[in-house]
């Protein structure tokens, strides 16, 4: 009967010391600050960032965007970094309003926003809270924004870059979940690298989480076991799946943030954010003493808020000219990617023949399908 | 159903392929925290802390790697970490009254918490480390996938060596001999002249070098590099396979290998197009897709526990000490 007692003394500790570890103990105070002259009283600003500022992906890439409005005159900024999507950073927004004084905080991961950003929000009326992904929603409070990015434009002519590029026709993606953005960012891929190879097809692995280390190196290997020869992700940081690539002597595509230091030979180009301008735009909105004008603000190529990657040595010629081609109708605001007949997967009809829908459309935000093309699940 | 097979490729045969495959890519952090955590048991005594030393390790290792440019010495770092961890684990629980499991769980959060504060600098190192060398098993094969699946990390065949090793050692030398009795009677063993407590900061010190090298290995042969949160719940997992392994090195090589192959089964039928199974019992359809896949690792190693097990020799070879009355 002893030893039952002990395998529940150890069944216990285990699950105890599991939680502390999974949950509780990345709460970590780690605030840069850096200021700069100018003004009586600087403005001070808010970021919290979901991972570490440097961690070659989403977190790093609004870290530079910090680092631009740093360097405006009048203007303090606050960060902090590994932030859980919980209570957490209600306390971390809490912190910054009542020891930092900030006027204006930017929660950037997606989980932040319900409830925890529409709560503190409602508390502190006089302040503004931005949030990156785009959920906001008429009614939500006066005093939030969001903005985001469509990325996919950048994604799209990575597909086109991998689809000229590729000798298989076979092209692997790693995402993390199922989510709209992560889907629309599939699909733009195939859709992309079918405009040069039209029987191209993506192959997806869902890795169940965004920062899944042995699952990533698992999904490249399978991927190129089953015959891909490039291979892209919508991972938190590409890292694993880029090195892994780098081993199987695959050609690779980034996300986030500029990738080809990892595999300068064989990285065709990626999809990469850019937020200094729209940071430096909202802080200038509101060191002027005025309130955003919209709600919720997008942009893509056009708008600089996203970026493709200096092309690499093994982007073909003709894949380079329709790059070329279709960032300059992006630029011109005239980029369609998701246009009729459009099947998904499974053989339903998703857009009729002779409709087009625009980047801004609402529709492409709540994307629930895969295109016909992609091999994987929805779900 | 689309299938994304190749021509010539290997079909569904890639899905074992992967699992050993990935087995051999990724296995060896659980097979050294194992092995490391079954050298501390053995002399009576838990450390539960090894979570923390795996990620000290594997910091430490990233670290020292990118500054000296040595993978060696990187390695060599990280166990030297991972044996203070286990020095102040011993010391501590040494102290009268001191509950191990609860040192463990401090020193846990505490290497952790630790290794991100220092590991800051590394996550973008100024100079890329050196990692540790691949070996290639697959040069018997004319298939480029079942060589490229069959490169193993030298660190991961040095861990398969010491299997036999330890085992030997436990059960062979005169070492071992008093480690065993330390953990199976302590009363008896302090009455034959030795020291308890010398004997098990021996042992907690040398299943921390084992961790340290462990983690060592999740930055210096696996690819990712350092960050913050990496390989949560590795080592707690690998102490839990300890039990598995029933206190045995070469059960812990087995253990090992099977919880790192099986996480390659979600991953691997997805690759092959398999997306969801579907099950009919008539009154309903069960629709087992990807979420399930992903649980399998873990029910499998459920599985074998309870099958393995049975009401008369549930704890068999548990050291004996361990089962004696604790501060829980």
């Amino acid at each position: 009967m002893k030893s039952l007692k002990i395998a529940r003394a150890f069944a216990a500790a285990l699950v105890v010391a599991g939680s502390l570890v999974m949950g509780g103990c990345d709460k970590k105070d780690d605030k840069g600050v850096s200021t700069s002259a100018g003004g009586d009283k600087p403005l001070t600003v808010g970021f919290i960032y979901i991972g570490t500022k440097d961690d070659y992906g989403y977190s790093q890439a609004h870290h530079e965007g910090a680092m631009a409005v740093a360097k405006m005159p009048g203007v303090k900024v606050v960060e902090q970094e590994s932030v859980q999507e919980t209570d957490q950073v209600v306390q971390s927004m809490e912190g910054m309003i009542n020891n930092e004084d900030a006027k204006l905080i930017f929660p950037t991961s997606f989980g932040y926003y319900d409830p925890y950003m529409k709560a503190t929000a409602l508390k502190y009326p006089n302040l503004t809270f931005l949030h990156c992904g785009g959920r906001y929603k008429t009614g939500d409070p006066g005093n939030c924004g969001s903005y985001f990015g469509y990325i996919d434009e950048a994604v799209y002519m990575s597909g086109i870059a991998s689809g000229g590029a590729s000798k298989t026709g076979k092209l692997g993606f790693v995402a993390a979940i199922p989510i709209p953005q992560v889907r629309r960012n599939i699909n733009a891929y195939l859709l992309g690298a079918r405009t040069m190879n039209p029987k191209a097809t993506v192959s997806v692995i869902f890795t169940g989480g965004w920062s899944k280390t042995e699952a990533e190196i698992q999904a490249v290997n399978s991927l190129a076991d089953q015959g891909a020869d490039v291979v892209t992700c919508h991972v938190d940081s590409p890292k694993a799946v880029l090195e892994t690539a780098k081993k199987r002597g695959m050609m690779t595509c980034g996300y986030h943030a500029n990738g080809s230091a990892i595999n300068p030979e064989t990285y065709l180009t990626g999809a990469e954010w850019n937020w200094a301008p729209i940071y430096i735009k909202y802080v200038e909105t509101i060191k002027a003493g005025k309130k955003p004008d919209e709600h919720v603000v997008r942009g893509g190529l056009k708008d600089g808020f996203v970026k493709t990657s200096p092309l690499g040595p093994k982007v073909t010629a003709a894949s380079k000219k329709k790059i070329d081609e279709a960032t300059a109708l992006a630029t011109a605001g005239k980029l369609v990617i998701f246009k009729g007949p459009l099947m998904d997967n499974a053989g339903k009809e998703v857009i009729p023949a002779g409709k087009e829908m625009v980047q801004t459309d609402d529709a492409l935000e709540g994307m629930d399908y895969l295109v016909d093309g992609v091999l994987g699940s929805t779900k | 159903m689309t299938s994304f097979l190749a021509e010539g490729s290997l079909g569904f045969w890639s899905v074992p392929l992967a699992m050993v495959g990935q087995a051999l890519r990724v296995s060896a952090p659980y097979l050294y925290v194992s092995l490391g955590e079954t050298l501390t048991e053995k002399s009576g005594r838990v450390n539960l802390g090894l979570q923390g030393t795996l990620i000290m390790g594997a910091m430490a290792g990233y670290a020292v790697s990118s500054r000296s440019g040595s993978a060696l010495a990187g390695v060599l770092a990280a166990g030297v970490v991972g044996g203070l961890l286990g020095i102040l684990h011993a010391f501590l629980c040494a102290r009268p009254k001191v509950n191990d499991i609860a040192v463990g769980i401090a020193l846990m959060i505490f290497g952790v918490g630790l290794a991100s504060f220092l590991g800051r600098p590394y996550i973008k190192p100024e100079r890329v480390p050196a990692m540790s060398p691949d070996i290639s098993l697959g040069f018997w094969s004319a298939n480029e996938t079942v060589r490229a699946n069959l490169q193993v990390n030298l660190m991961f065949v040095v861990g398969v060596a010491l299997v036999p090793l330890i085992a030997w050692g436990l059960k062979n030398t005169r070492w071992g001999l008093i480690l065993r009795s330390v953990g199976e009677n302590a009363d008896t063993a302090r009455a034959m002249g030795y020291s308890i407590n010398g004997v098990r900061l021996l042992a907690t010190m040398a299943g921390g070098v084992l961790a340290g090298l462990g983690g060592a290995f999740l930055t210096l042969a696996m690819q990712g590099g350092w960050k913050d949160g990496l390989a949560p719940g590795t080592g707690l997992m690998a102490v839990a396979l300890v039990i598995f392994a029933r206190w045995k090195p070469l059960n812990c090589l087995w253990a090992a290998l099977l919880f790192g192959g099986a996480g390659a089964i979600a991953p691997a039928l997805q690759s092959v197009g398999l997306n969801e199974v579907k099950i009919n019992l008539g009154f309903t359809q069960l629709r087992w897709g990807r979420y399930v896949f992903e649980m399998i690792p873990y029910l499998l190693t459920l599985g074998i526990m309870i099958f393995t097990s049975s009401g008369s020799r549930q704890m068999a070879g548990i050291p004996d000490e361990l089962t004696r009355a604790r501060w829980l």
